[in-house]
């Protein structure tokens, strides 16, 4: 019938302006709630918001109030911040020299620790150019003793070029939550970085695929033959 | 002093009047003067500040028609976002192309807008009209839309710019064309009527006319959404065809004229439907008339932006053809089936309609319009297509002697 397809075309829209489950739109930073999506967003019913912040329900009411949101990610996304264990890296600087783009700059000194099993060095120097990067996870890859994973962040934008760059205090400092790209330890415990709350950050011990040997490990395998 | 003003009612002879009285004998044209003032003043900002929300509305529920938001960010729901807007139009650059037509161009802007406005003077808004009673304001109404047409060309052709001259010369055939059937539509509202003036058009709606005769309200609506040429008539402006069409050198200001101009159409033409078709300001209940002229104004408006919002832009041999093949036909149909009912079932004497007799011509209307329809659709329809044996060209046929090598129709043996 002539002019079905024009009203085929109408309904489906008319479904799109009706059903809110249509809007696929991620309102990134931030969105804008009403004061029923505001008591959701808290966890608090609508009344006692309204007696218990006045300010933040009127804002709501008015159509004034956000909450953030973000893309849901996947838990393997690789993102933008590294995640380090000064704990577990030896210094070999294998990350170095897998990284295609060589942007990872490390200067290592003599500790005198683990000479045994091959020396572990004092780090001086960990420096990624993430500005540089692009998070083909090589060094990920590359590294013998899961000190370095993936992030899970995707917001480091910066004002300059500069900033990009991830030193160590910064690398310290960092919250860890690791990405459990190529690390099946992790993914094995079902571990999500955009999940996990403040606190519940990924421990140095649990990070590898095995334990750090122990003094007396180290000497009944090197000293006690 | 206010109780008088009320009491006289908000129109054009209640004010006059009360100034009348209260200037001495020889300054009846002062009177005269600050009626018309106070009168255009109110008109004006009503029209800008509603079509200043408009913007905003169109923008949100085009936004969900289309699975968007639309704005959202500046005040609450985006609301401050038609002052957003008109700031950084102010405040932009008002360029004028080397080598334009100086004069013309600035022109072009005006000469869109005041039409826009004037059409509003004559549209009862309520039972004392607004503005002006004028007799005649069906054809006002037509003549007045027709000046856009000038508008168009004049800023095509003022820019020198190639885009902007296509644009113009196809949004002019177009216009003129869609000028046909929206006229011939209103004549079938004249011969229900009995009457051109505006007001009593609505006064002779004891049934909505969109009721008496269908198709006249069919050809009206999709003639006057192509005179506002937008979505699925939108060639003037095609974007992905002309950059923006007739105003791709406009900026500042001027531009903000055009596109004030443009998000006035579909409130003109809603306003104008819900006189004509839909019985204006009359309505049911305890609801002043003015309530149910903005109520169904809004449904029109919304019907507007869900066409606007499905369908794609027409080609343009397809829209001239839709208007000569399509409206034109109809719109006849329209007129000559009024003029019959009218001629068989007025009253000898005063030539009047009953709404007894109105009930009839809807009856038989309504059958006049589905078949017309039926009629209409099948002769410009697409018929299947019936394509011919695809001839294989010479080249294609190069090898057509030779046996098929072996390994294409193992191939194709594993395909199948």
């Amino acid at each position: 019938m002539y002019g079905l397809g024009l009203a085929k075309g109408l309904v489906v829209t008319f479904k799109n302006l009706v059903m809110p489950s249509r809007m696929v739109a991620i309102q990134y930073p931030d969105r804008k709630v009403g004061l029923l999506g505001l008591a959701k967003e808290t966890g608090t019913n609508p009344l006692a918001l309204l007696f218990k912040e006045p300010g933040q329900a009127l804002k709501a009411m008015a159509g004034m109030a956000t909450v953030s949101e973000r893309l849901p990610q996947h838990a393997r996304f690789r993102g933008e911040e590294f995640t380090w264990y000064e704990q577990r890296c030896t210094g070999c600087a294998s990350c170095a020299k897998y990284c295609p783009l060589g942007i990872i700059e490390i200067v290592t000194s003599e500790s005198g620790e683990q000479v045994q099993e091959g020396q572990k060095y004092n780090i001086d120097v960990f420096d990624i150019d993430i500005g540089r990067c692009m998070f083909c996870g090589l060094c990920v890859e590359a590294c013998p003793y899961d000190a370095l994973h993936m992030g899970s962040g995707f917001e480091e934008g910066t004002y300059r070029r500069a900033d990009l760059v991830i030193n160590k205090e910064r690398l310290m400092k960092a919250p860890k939550r690791p990405s459990p790209w190529f690390r099946p330890q992790l993914a094995a415990a079902h571990f999500d970085p955009h999940k996990a709350k403040e606190g519940q950050d990924v421990e140095w011990s649990d990070a590898g695929r095995h334990e750090q040997p122990t003094l007396e490990e180290q000497e009944d395998k090197w000293a006690k033959r | 002093m206010e109780a008088t003003v009320l009491k006289a009612g908000f129109d054009f002879t209640g004010i006059y009047g009360f100034f009348d009285d209260l200037l001495p004998e020889s300054l009846d044209w002062l009177a005269y003067v600050i009626a018309a003032v106070i009168l255009g003043a109110v008109l004006l900002n009503a029209i800008i500040i509603s079509t200043a929300l408009y913007t905003w509305f169109e923008r949100r529920v085009l936004g969900r028609f289309q699975s968007r938001m639309g704005p959202n960010r500046w005040g609450p729901f985006g609301l401050f976002q038609p002052l957003a807007d008109l700031i950084k139009l102010m405040t932009k650059e008002d360029t004028i192309p080397e080598g334009a037509d100086r004069p013309v161009f600035t022109l072009a802007p005006i000469v869109f807008l005041v039409p826009a406005l004037l059409v509003f003077s004559v549209l009862p808004f309520h039972s004392s009209s607004f503005i002006g009673k004028l007799n005649v304001g069906l054809i006002f109404i037509i003549a007045i839309t027709s000046v856009n047409t000038l508008g168009v060309f004049m800023a095509g052709w003022a820019s020198r710019n190639k885009y902007a001259m296509l644009g113009a010369m196809r949004g002019v055939a177009m216009l003129i064309s869609y000028e046909v059937p929206m006229g011939l539509a209103v004549v079938g509202i004249a011969l229900g009527a009995g009457t051109l003036s505006l007001s009593g058009v609505v006064l002779a709606q004891n049934i909505p006319f969109i009721l008496v005769m269908p198709l006249g309200f069919i050809v009206f609506i999709t003639a006057a959404s192509a005179e506002m040429s937008r979505t699925p008539f939108d060639i003037i402006e095609a974007d992905s065809e002309l950059g923006a069409g007739y105003n791709t050198e406009y900026s500042g200001i001027k531009f903000a004229l055009l596109q004030l101009n443009e998000f006035m159409a579909p409130l003109i033409v809603a306003a104008l439907v819900t006189t004509l078709f839909l019985s204006g300001w009359r309505g049911w209940g305890p609801v002043p008339g003015p309530i149910w002229f903005v109520i169904k104004s809004f449904v029109i408006v919304l019907l507007l932006l869900w066409v606007r919002a499905t369908w794609p832009r027409l080609r343009v041999d397809q829209i001239m053809g839709f208007a000569w093949k399509g409206l034109f036909p109809l719109a006849i149909i329209n007129i000559f089936a009024m003029a019959v009912e009218f001629q068989v079932l007025r009253d000898d004497t005063t030539g009047a309609l009953t709404t007894g007799d109105l009930w009839i011509m809807a009856a038989a209307n309504w059958i006049i319009t589905i078949v017309s329809l039926a009629v209409i659709a099948n002769v410009l329809g697409q018929r299947k297509l019936r394509r011919p044996e695809p001839v294989p060209s010479q080249l294609a046929n190069m090898f057509a002697d030779r046996p098929a090598p072996e390994s294409a129709t193992q191939l194709s043996g594993e395909v199948d």
